[in-house]
Formats: structure tokens, C-alpha cells, sequence
């Protein structure tokens, strides 16, 4: 019983899409594998027929400024982002939490487009996309269409993309714009499972003339089934002086809002919700110090 | 066709369905210097580099790699540059074909069991060729997931630090620093570099699980999905069905004795219809098959009907009269029980009393290399068994025992061990492997999967002990009593050894006139407990330091001057009645950490060492010292006849090998037998040759457990050199007409009036004479007696002491281990390099113990069913160790030694515990740490 029969290197986006349509079996995407290989392994996903491997098409491994949006090709790994000086530049939140993930073997496989297609509503650089306002490119044989990130997951685990007819090809974040800065911060458990208890992603712009927040996107994992925003939050902060005062606000308004549970050998909810509270502050503080560095660079 | 280029040769080869590049790499490429580890991408251990850039290999596929670069440690030592170097003066010792990593890691002591060191390096060397000034910082997050279990964390990153030095500037590899023993001798307390460490710094070395028989067949074993049912049926006709399946076996094919065990005979090897499962290893029925991957499809082809019986879980609930019962002698394993004195007298006479319960927690030895045992059915009707074992005649007497064969028809063949720690003196995959060979005519290889080792081989026994502390108000204390419950599992292992090692050092290091403890060994549907680095006396002492500390601020005395007080010293009697004459360190370990640790916090700005000490910037990083002593014993003691054999053979070359079953697991008993050899005939290590873990060849050291073979099958093979010394002398004297103290042993030559004779031309003279040039010498441990009779319960025992400085995040509860200063009395430090990976990987194992290691069962089912739920530390995870080597050497002991392979990890749990109180004030009395009840009790979070 092998794990698949027929391993097929795409060469093209329509390559890769033709090989899924016309497999005459199961036909999954692989990117990195760093997890699908795994479920492979272990049982928890059944032999396939044809993997198709979309690591080498030159579209989805390319990663550049493109008609002022940056570009991230699905299949980038996350070593690449994390070191990119454009991404450290324009989206510091990605490129700290595409550091995080995995060890530093597996991010030199693991891809972005992995980590958003599994759709988990804890994976570090879906959060950080999600603040950072991205979109996603997807492409089946029929054309493109650009999805808000949101818009890309139906539950945990579960994606809003057609397995077997549609494939991400990348990700557009817009370009820092002076007095703007995003950051991300997470929290582990040493022992048991190594997934965040939470993360935390903030992309913010400072009014420089009133030091208030001007606008504010706040993204938390797990706080819901699918990665999501919390406006709330968001509209609680924006417009309001950065002080003390208005970091307790956000706080407590986030763990209103957030629906944290209890996940077994992870977190307590409590925990949880405390946690919430620190990293938003500890995230939020970052970015506002940042936005300051910011001053003037992207002009 | 793919085509890739391997170690810079071009490779054309057709893909095959399924194959990873691990497995094209080791199995169609022959390259197993690329181990496997967990096949989870977790561990690191097959890390190769794809275009420059690691990769784990256990999860890429290989048909990735067409059109790329590979390079594996094979690959590594021809892209050595021109311009380096080699080390001057080892040069000889290392020869020729090494990268400076390589070397590096060599003269480090960064290789231990080795297992790690291809992925290790090659880790280092794409992050050298990014980076070439690297930092520490940089070597700490390269290198972050390519574990280590022997945990020589610190000595890994010096070597890859002066590698690159060595590298960017053309010069030698700098030597590390390396404390010797305080008397060293000629060989004996000096610097000597592990004889495996060439081949498996280059990959070529080689474990089980890289061997290949022609005609091999591949084992898989199915067992139950339930940890406590009876069997009711058992159908494998659609398995044996299944073409490339060759044979399926089920209990009533197993020729000889069903049960095995180290101890007791309770486990067995398979269980029959209507039998009880005790847990969810149990094996049901094994299968042999053309490859691994049909015999993992015939697994799922065979029908066991079981019937679900009410799950024991923990050993409390075992020991109620309404449990059901486990075993046919019920649920008690043991009660084991200590006696001094009168407890009841010595709590009316305290001025204080405390009492507290503690948990520890079950946890997995996690050996980088996963089980793996080849049976090889001989002409002559004979069973090989390749094994990686610590006890090889323990094995080849179960093997023996279950194929109804004399022992002597079965030979066990000791491979090189990727770790061991306990975790590998239980049958695992021996019997099985042989019951197949033995039926198929062929070799049969059984390969456990990382899931598989986390699921079968034995534990950690969780432990709940209740400990009651009674004292005077100026800190003397007047009596312990305890009562613990040890969770031995679904079978006993060596649960009555450890549980009771785990009671009598309950106490701590500590004399006291009143001591009272009853142990309760409990089956449960538990992963059966067995030997784990600490064997019971790291529980025990957890919980005994944890209360001293309390003790010490009940009675606001210092918590180290409350241990000065109550130490144990020469002319002390302990808990079971043994009197101390000799080799009991323990003070002065004290007063060594006491002192650094002061000096530390001083320079630190601390108020005292036990005061909190906020971060200026950062007011929640708060850090504090701990402190904590303990005591282990060496050998079995508990008058069990403890002796060990070895041989040592003077070959005409003037080369000597010694020769003993006695395991290396990578803890480095081969170079202690090396250079006691040596040492005896005056010559260099180099010429000796060790031979191991062979029952055909070597004559039985006994298990390699309880720390216990530096001395025992140290002593054997010093007094087998010594008497083959003595016979070459009495030769040499009789022949060259001299008194035998006139013959002197020199470089390697015997020196007789004025004449250098090449100890080749002894072995002539001494086979002219009849007289073969070896010698075998079965050494006894001196006598001790068992618990309960007073006297001699052990014939020595280690001492230490640590500090350890913590910094916790009292926002999230976030613990960091920063320092560990670590004093200890190992009677002479005969190997210092050797010694100071035991010292490294003992310090770190404590860290893993106290802050992230977790062996999660839950009714019986394990939560930890692979690597990605058992969280090691990692190099980030390491401290920065500062070590003192405190010599009281013990009268019987090889040049005095006694045991430290366990000892390490003891006091460095409890000193965390500790330091974390005295840094936030919470009391931790449950392993491992909960970041989640220090924020909950460091104020009203939530």
C-alpha cells in the first residue's frame, strides 16, 4: 500500500490544475508536506493517487513588489519570508510569525500557502495575513478571482477553495505606508501539543500630529472556528489616544469578543482570556513603537 | 527518470510510488548515515541538505528532489576547504578525512550515542556556509529542531563555534575546556576521544535498523485497541491472505514460555483467546511480510473481537478492594517499607511538623533511535538477534525462553544504541523478530515507528508521595515519613527495583533518627513503568527537596544551612542503617554551589540568591535561585549479587582488547574500558580495541542499569588487565631471569633490565609456554544487604548538589531556565570528556523533566501517541551549565569511581521548583510545571 502512485512536479498554474482535474484518482495538492506527508504517514489521510507538487511553478515561488501591493507566491517558504527584507519591511507581522512556525528545517519546506490552506484558525501566518488585510489569488482552469482572507475558510480545518479544481497562487498584502507598523506575538505551552495557546497579529497607523490610532486590525487565533478579525476590538481602539487607558479598553472589549474555549492538554479558556489581554497589549504597544520607527520610510 | 545530484555525483534512478527521500537516501542509495528518528519532522535526525538548505528527509518527498543537490554526511568531509588546518597534536588520533565539524565535534565531546550527530552536523554546516561569523544566538536557532536526547547541547554549539572559527580563519579546531580529574593519571582523569566517534561523526557507523540480510523480511505487530479488555477472537486468515504476506503468528504458535520479563515472567509475548490485554502494547499477533509497507496493510486485515473491561488508571484507584484485578496475584507489585527508629516519637518531639503530597508526572526516554531488533536464523540452527539492548543476556534468555530453545542456541549481537536511558533493558521487538525467523527460515527485521516506541516499551513511574517532616526549631530534623504510590503500569519491568530506590531515597540525602516509608508498586492499564535515568530515587527526591525549602521558611533558616545541618557525612547512618565510612561528598558539593551561587547573585545585584530580582525594563521577568542536593546509588544493591565479567586479550600486535556484554548506549562505557586497559598496561588508548554486547563473545557484565558498569565492569576489566599484566610479568621474568619488579610497562612496551621488548613478543613467549595471553575476571561487587536488614544496602553512592537560576514571566507564567551550576561527587572522573556529556544531558533531561516533558495517559489511552506530543527540550532550552567535579573516591571502586550516569538529573528538578518560588512565590507541587497555575497564583488574573 503506497502512499501515492503517481508524484507529478507541475510546471504552471494549468499544469498543476490540469493534473488535479484529470487524475484518474484521488489528486491532492502538496506544497511543502511538512504536514500533508505526515497524515500521509500516520493514517490520518488516506493513499492518494497523484500528488501534484506546486513548489516549483515560478508564479507561486515569487516573492516581489508588484504594482504597489506585495506579492507572496503560495509556495514561498516560510524561511524565505521571514528573512525577506521586503516582507520584514512592508508586513513585520508575517515575517515574525513565518519565523515562528515549525522548526527551522520545516520552515525551509513549509509554505504560506500551506500554512492558509489548511485553515486552521490558529496558524501564525493566516493570523498575520488576516491584520495585515491580505488577499489571496486563486486560480481554477475557468480564470482568477481574488479572495479578502476571510472569505477563504468555512470551519476549523476546512477551506471555502474546491480541492480539486482550485489552488492558491499567492497572496497580496498592501504596502507600508509611513507611520504604519503591524507585529505578532504568540504564546506556547512547553509541554503537550506544539500549537499557540493563542497568537496575536496587529497591523495599525498612527495620526503622527495627535498620537491617536488612526486605524487598527486586530487578528487572534483561536478565537472563533476559522481565523477572523476582531472589529469590535478594532472600532473600540481606532481614533482613541494611545495610552494605558485605552489598552485596558481593548482588552476588555477582546475578551467579549473572541470566543476562546477550553482545548484540551493546551488552555484553559481563562487562561485564554487573560493571555488575550497581554498579547493584545504586548502586540499593540509593538506595532505603536514601530509605527514611529516608520516614520517617513515608506514615503 | 529522476535526476539528482548526491554528494556531487550525478544520479539517474527511476521514482518509485510513495518513497521518501529518507528512504531513497538509506535504503536504494545505501547512505544510512541519514537516520530516522520519528518520521514526523520533529526530531531533526534525518536532516539533509536540498540545494544547500536543511530539510528533514523523513517528510520531503524524494521525487522533489530531481533536479536538485542532496547533501548527506557522507557527502560532508570532501568539502573540507584548503586552506584549513588540522589539529596539530590529535591529528594522528582523528586521521585524515574529516570536515573541521566533524573534527569539532570529535575533540568537543559533542558525540555520544551519536544518532543526532549527521543531522546535528549538517544542520551547522548550511548555517556555517549562510553565516560564517555566526554567533551562539545563531547556532541556538539553526539548530533548534535537531534534537539531542544525550542532550549535550552545551559541548554541540562550542564545537560548532570553534568549527567555524576553525573555518573563517584557516586554523586548527580549537581544543574545548575540558576539567580533568584533580590526580589524573596516566591515562585515567584525561582528555580520550570516544573510539566510535570517527564513524559516527562521518555516518558511517552503523545501528540496527541499517543493516540489510539478503531474503529479509519486514515485521509489524498488531495490537490492542483497548488498554483492558479480554480477548474473544482473533481471525487472521484475510492478513495471512494477502500476497507478500509471509507468515502470521498469534499466541499459540509461540513454541516455548508465553511471558517474558526482566524480573517477573507477567508479560506476554502474545495474548491467546480469553486472556487479559493490560494495556494498549499489548500484542496480539505478529506479522512477517516482504516489506514493511504489506505488512502494515496486513495489520489492518486482521479481526480482533475484544471485550472492554473497566480501565485501572492510576495506582490509587488499583489498590481499592473493588478494582478489578489485573494479575492473578492482584495489583500490589510491592509494598516496599522503610524502618528507623520510632516516626511517632521522633513528630512528638519536633517543634515543627509539615506535611504535603507531591505528583510527579510519567514520562518517555524519547532515545533518538526507535527499536529495532533483526532475528537471523542460522545454518547450524542457530538464532542471531541484532539488537540494540542494555542488557544482551537478559534478552538472549527471554528470546531463548519463548522459542523453547537453550539459551546457548541464540546469540545476541549487541548495535551501536541511539540512546537508551532505561527505555531499552524490556523486551521490545527480540522475541517477536525471532518467533518469525524462526518459522520463515529468514531474517525478519521488526522496526518500531516512533508511535509504536512511545506506545510499548516501559516508562517513567508517575508517583503521588505524601511526605510528613518533623523539626526542631533550629532545623535538625527528627523524622520523615512517607507514603508513596508508584504506577508500574499494565506489568512489572523493574517496577519493585525502581519503587524501591524511589522509598528509600525518599528521605533525601539527609540523616534523621526516626524514618518511616511504605511504597505501594500498583498495576495498572497503564504503559507498563520500568528503568528511567533516576530509577525512583529522582521522584523521591523531588518531593523531599521541594519540603525542605518549605521546611527552611517555616523555620526562616537558610534553605542551604537547613541542608548543611541535616547532610549526610561520613559516620552518618541512613534511613535503611547503613553507616557512611567512606566517599560521601556530599558537603562539600554543598558548600562548592553555595559558594558560586552567592558569587553569581552578588555580581547579579542580588539582595540574596533566594530573593526575587526583577529585570529592570521588564519588571514581570523576575529571576531567582533555587538550590537542592540528592544522593543516588550505584549497583543494585539490596543484596542482589552485583558482578560483572570482562575479558582482555593481548594480541600479537601488542594491541589489547577487552571484552564484556556490558552496553554502550552512548553513555561512554567503551572509552572507560579503553583507557582502564590502557591505564593498566601503561600504553595509549589507541591500542585498545573494546568489544561489547556480543553473548558469544563477551562474557556477561550484567544489565546496564543503576549506574552501575563504570564500577562493576570498570573493576572487571581493571583486574583482568592487572592479572593479564601480571602473567606477561611472571613470563617476562622467568624468561629475561629478572625479580617481576623489575619489569616496567612504558609506551606500549615492557621494559626488562635496560631492554624494550614489544608486547607482541610476550604473547610468543607466553603461547611457547602454553599459557594463552588473556585473561577473563568476574568481578563482585562488595555485599549488601536487603532493605530492611540494616547494614550495607548499597556499596557506594554519588552525591550532588546545584543552583539553578530561573526567570519567570509573571504575565504568562512563562519559566526560563538560564543557569545551572552543578557539583558532583563522582569518586574520581576517570573520562572527563565523557563525563562532561553526562553532566550536560543529566542537566537537561531535569529541564525537560521539570519544565515540558509529559507522557499524557488518559484511561489508559495514551494522548502521547507520537514525537509532536512529547516536547524535549531543545538547544534553546539549555542553560548555561557551570560544573564542579568533587573527587571522594570510594575504596572499591576502579581508581575510585563510583556511578554519575543518573545522578545529574535528580536535584535539578527540585532546584527549579524552587527557584521559581522564590521568584514569584508559588509552591510547585505537580510535575511538570503548569505556566497556567503560576499566573493563576501569582495574583487574581482570573
Amino acid at each position: 500500500m503506497n502512499l501515492w502512485k503517481k508524484y507529478h512536479n507541475a510546471q504552471t498554474v494549468s499544469d498543476a490544475l490540469q493534473a488535479l482535474a484529470e487524475a484518474p484518482g484521488t489528486a491532492v495538492l502538496i506544497a511543502g508536506g511538512t504536514d500533508l506527508m505526515l497524515d500521509l504517514q500516520q493514517g490520518n489521510h488516506p493513499p492518494v493517487h497523484t500528488l501534484v507538487d506546486v513548489t516549483a511553478i515560478p508564479e507561486m515561488t515569487a516573492l516581489e513588489i508588484r504594482d504597489g501591493e506585495l506579492f507572496i507566491g503560495a509556495s514561498v517558504p516560510h524561511a524565505k519570508i521571514t528573512k525577506s527584507q521586503i516582507v520584514q519591511e512592508h508586513a513585520a507581522a508575517l515575517a515574525t510569525a513565518c519565523g515562528l512556525v515549525g522548526g527551522p528545517q520545516v520552515r525551509n519546506t513549509a509554505t504560506l500557502g500551506g500554512n492558509v490552506g489548511h485553515a486552521l484558525p490558529a496558524a501564525d501566518g493566516t493570523i498575520a495575513l488576516t491584520a495585515l488585510d491580505a488577499e489571496a489569488e486563486v486560480a481554477s482552469l475557468e480564470g482568477r478571482r481574488r479572495v479578502p482572507l476571510e472569505q477563504l475558510f468555512a470551519g476549523p480545518g476546512e477551506s471555502t477553495l474546491d480541492p480539486r479544481g482550485e489552488l492558491l497562487v499567492g497572496f497580496y498584502v498592501p504596502l507600508g505606508e509611513s507611520n504604519q507598523a503591524s507585529a505578532f506575538k504568540r504564546i506556547m505551552r512547553p509541554q503537550g501539543v506544539a500549537i499557540a495557546i493563542l497568537n496575536t497579529a496587529v497591523w495599525l497607523q498612527r495620526d503622527a500630529q495627535a498620537e491617536v490610532i488612526a486605524d487598527v486590525r486586530i487578528s487572534i487565533g483561536p478565537s472563533g472556528p476559522v481565523p477572523r478579525r476582531l472589529r469590535k476590538t478594532e472600532d473600540t481602539l481606532r481614533g482613541k489616544i494611545f495610552n494605558d487607558e485605552t489598552l485596558a479598553m481593548g482588552v476588555e472589549v477582546v475578551v467579549e469578543e473572541a470566543n476562546f474555549r477550553t482545548s484540551r492538554h493546551r488552555a484553559t479558556k481563562e487562561y485564554r482570556h487573560h493571555m488575550a489581554g497581554v498579547l493584545l497589549e504586548e502586540t499593540l504597544s509593538m506595532a505603536w513603537l514601530r509605527s514611529h520607527a516608520n516614520e517617513g520610510v515608506f514615503v | 527518470m529522476m535526476n539528482l545530484q548526491v554528494n556531487g555525483k550525478p544520479i539517474e534512478i527511476e521514482p518509485q510510488p510513495g518513497e521518501t527521500l529518507a528512504d531513497l537516501l538509506r535504503v536504494r542509495l545505501g547512505l544510512t548515515g541519514t537516520k530516522i528518528g520519528c518520521e514526523e519532522a520533529e526530531c531533526g535526525a534525518c536532516t539533509v541538505l536540498v540545494d544547500g538548505e536543511p530539510v528533514v528527509s523523513c517528510a520531503y518527498p524524494a521525487e522533489r528532489a530531481d533536479g536538485k543537490e542532496i547533501l548527506t554526511i557522507e557527502g560532508l568531509a570532501s568539502l573540507t576547504p584548503n586552506s584549513y588546518q588540522k589539529v596539530g597534536d590529535r591529528s594522528d588520533e582523528l586521521g585524515s578525512e574529516l570536515h573541521p565539524l566533524q573534527e569539532a565535534f570529535i575533540t568537543h565531546g559533542a558525540i555520544q550515542c551519536g544518532f543526532c550527530t549527521p543531522g546535528q552536523i549538517l544542520t551547522a554546516h548550511a548555517l556555517i556556509e549562510e553565516k560564517p561569523d555566526l554567533t551562539s544566538t545563531d547556532v541556538r536557532k539553526a539548530l533548534k529542531d535537531t534534537l539531542c536526547r544525550c542532550a549535550g547541547y552545551p559541548s554541540i554549539e562550542k564545537a560548532i563555534l570553534a568549527a567555524a572559527d576553525a573555518i573563517r580563519t584557516g586554523e586548527p579546531v580549537a581544543p574545548p575546556t575540558i576539567d580533568l580529574s584533580s590526580k589524573p593519571l596516566k591515562t585515567i582523569g584525561d582528555i580520550n576521544f570516544r573510539p566510535d566517534a570517527i564513524e559516527k561523526a562521518t555516518g558511517t557507523a552503523k545501528f540496527t535498523d541499517d543493516l540489510i540480510f539478503d531474503g529479509m523480511l519486514h515485521a509489524r505487530v498488531k495490537r490492542s485497541d483497548y488498554p483492558h479488555a479480554i480477548l474473544e477472537s482473533l481471525d487472521v486468515e484475510k492478513a495471512r491472505a494477502l500476497p507478500g504476506v509471509v507468515c502470521v503468528l498469534t499466541a499459540t504458535d509461540i513454541p516455548g514460555e508465553n511471558n517474558h520479563g526482566l524480573v517477573i515472567f507477567d508479560w506476554p509475548v502474545l495474548v491467546g483467546l480469553g486472556e487479559r490485554v493490560r494495556y494498549m502494547g499489548d500484542a496480539l499477533a505478529i506479522v512477517a511480510a516482504e516489506s514493511e509497507a504489506i505488512a502494515a496493510e496486513a495489520l489492518t486485515l486482521i479481526e480482533a473481537e475484544l471485550s472492554p473491561q473497566e480501565v485501572v488508571d492510576n495506582p490509587v484507584r488499583a489498590r481499592e478492594e473493588d478494582a478489578p484485578d489485573l494479575h492473578e496475584s492482584g495489583n500490589l507489585l510491592k509494598h516496599i517499607k522503610v524502618r528507623k527508629g520510632d516516626v511517632e516519637e521522633g513528630f512528638a518531639d519536633s517543634d515543627i511538623t509539615l506535611e504535603h503530597t507531591f505528583y510527579t508526572q510519567t514520562t518517555d526516554h524519547a532515545f533518538l533511535e526507535p527499536e529495532c531488533s533483526i532475528a537471523r536464523p542460522t545454518e547450524d540452527g542457530r538464532m542471531e538477534i541484532y539488537v540494540g539492548s542494555q542488557i544482551p543476556y537478559a534478552d538472549r534468555n527471554q528470546v531463548a525462553r519463548a522459542l523453547g530453545w537453550p539459551e546457548k542456541r541464540v546469540r545476541v549481537m549487541g548495535q551501536l544504541m541511539g540512546g537508551g536511558f532505561g527505555g531499552k533493558e524490556d523486551i521490545a521487538g527480540q522475541i517477536h523478530a525471532a518467533l518469525l525467523a524462526d518459522v520463515t527460515g529468514r531474517p525478519v527485521k521488526l522496526l518500531f515507528d516512533r508511535q509504536e516506541s512511545l506506545l510499548v516499551h516501559p516508562k517513567r513511574h508517575a508517583t503521588q508521595i505524601k511526605l510528613k517532616v518533623g523539626a526542631k526549631n533550629d532545623g535538625q530534623l527528627t523524622a520523615v515519613r512517607t507514603e508513596l504510590y508508584g504506577d508500574t503500569g499494565a506489568y512489572a519491568s523493574l517496577g519493585e527495583k525502581v519503587m524501591g530506590r524511589a522509598t528509600a531515597h525518599s528521605s533525601g540525602p539527609y540523616e534523621m533518627p526516626h524514618m518511616r516509608a511504605d511504597c505501594y508498586a500498583m498495576y495498572t492499564n497503564n504503559p507498563p513503568a520500568g528503568a528511567f535515568r533516576g530509577f525512583g530515587a529522582l521522584q523521591g527526591q523531588f518531593a523531599i527537596e521541594n519540603m525542605m525549602d518549605r521546611l527552611a521558611e517555616a523555620l526562616d533558616i537558610d534553605p542551604v544551612e537547613l541542608r548543611r545541618m541535616n547532610a549526610l557525612q561520613v559516620g552518618s547512618t541512613t534511613n535503611t542503617g547503613q553507616i557512611l565510612r567512606e566517599s560521601t561528598g556530599l558537603m562539600e558539593c554543598l558548600d562548592k554551589i553555595d559558594a558560586e551561587m552567592r558569587r553569581l547573585a552578588k555580581d547579579d545585584g542580588y539582595e540574596s540568591p533566594f530573593a526575587p530580582l526583577p529585570a529592570p525594563r521588564s519588571p514581570h521577568l523576575v529571576r531567582s535561585w533555587g538550590f537542592a542536593v540528592a544522593y543516588k546509588n550505584t549497583g543494585f544493591g539490596g543484596g542482589a549479587p552485583d558482578k560483572a565479567s570482562a575479558e582482555v586479550e593481548l594480541y600479537p600486535d601488542g594491541t589489547l582488547e577487552v571484552r564484556t556484554s556490558s552496553a554502550e548506549l552512548g553513555q561512554g562505557l567503551v572509552t572507560v574500558l579503553q583507557m582502564v586497559a590502557a591505564e593498566e598496561f601503561a600504553m595509549s588508548p589507541q591500542r585498545v580495541k573494546v568489544l561489547v554486547m556480543d553473548t558469544d563473545l563477551t562474557p556477561d557484565g550484567g544489565p546496564t542499569t543503576a549506574s552501575r558498569q563504570t564500577y562493576v565492569t570498570g573493576n572487571a576489566a581493571r583486574y583482568a588487565a592487572k592479572t593479564l599484566r601480571e602473567a606477561i610479568t611472571t613470563t617476562l621474568a622467568e624468561k629475561y631471569d629478572q625479580p617481576p619488579d623489575q619489569i616496567r610497562f612504558v609506551e606500549g612496551l615492557a621494559q626488562v633490565n635496560g631492554h624494550k621488548i614489544p608486547l607482541g613478543d610476550a604473547v610468543a613467549l607466553m603461547k611457547a609456554e602454553g599459557r594463552e595471553p588473556r585473561v577473563m575476571y568476574e568481578y563482585w561487587a562488595p555485599e549488601t544487604q536487603p532493605l530492611g536488614e540494616g547494614g550495607d544496602m548499597h556499596f557506594a553512592f554519588s552525591f550532588a548538589a546545584q543552583a539553578v537560576e530561573v526567570e519567570v514571566n509573571t504575565r504568562t507564567g512563562e519559566v526560563d531556565v538560564l543557569r545551572v551550576v552543578v557539583a558532583n561527587d563522582v569518586g574520581k572522573a576517570l573520562n572527563p570528556l565523557g563525563l562532561k556529556g553526562q553532566i550536560e544531558g543529566g542537566v537537561v533531561m531535569g529541564v525537560g523533566h521539570a519544565l515540558t516533558e509529559n507522557y499524557i495517559i488518559e484511561g489508559g489511552v495514551p494522548f502521547t501517541d507520537r514525537l509532536a506530543r512529547y516536547r524535549m527540550p531543545n538547544i534553546t532550552q539549555t542553560p548555561e551549565i557551570i560544573s564542579f567535579i568533587v573527587e571522594h573516591p570510594t575504596e572499591d571502586g576502579p581508581y575510585g569511581a563510583k556511578g554519575v550516569g543518573e545522578i545529574v538529573s535528580i536535584p535539578t528538578i527540585p532546584a527549579i521548583t524552587n527557584a521559581i518560588y522564590n521568584a514569584v512565590g508559588v509552591r510547585i507541587d505537580r510535575l511538570p510545571v503548569d505556566q497556567e497555575l503560576i499566573v493563576k497564583e501569582i495574583g487574581d488574573k482570573y
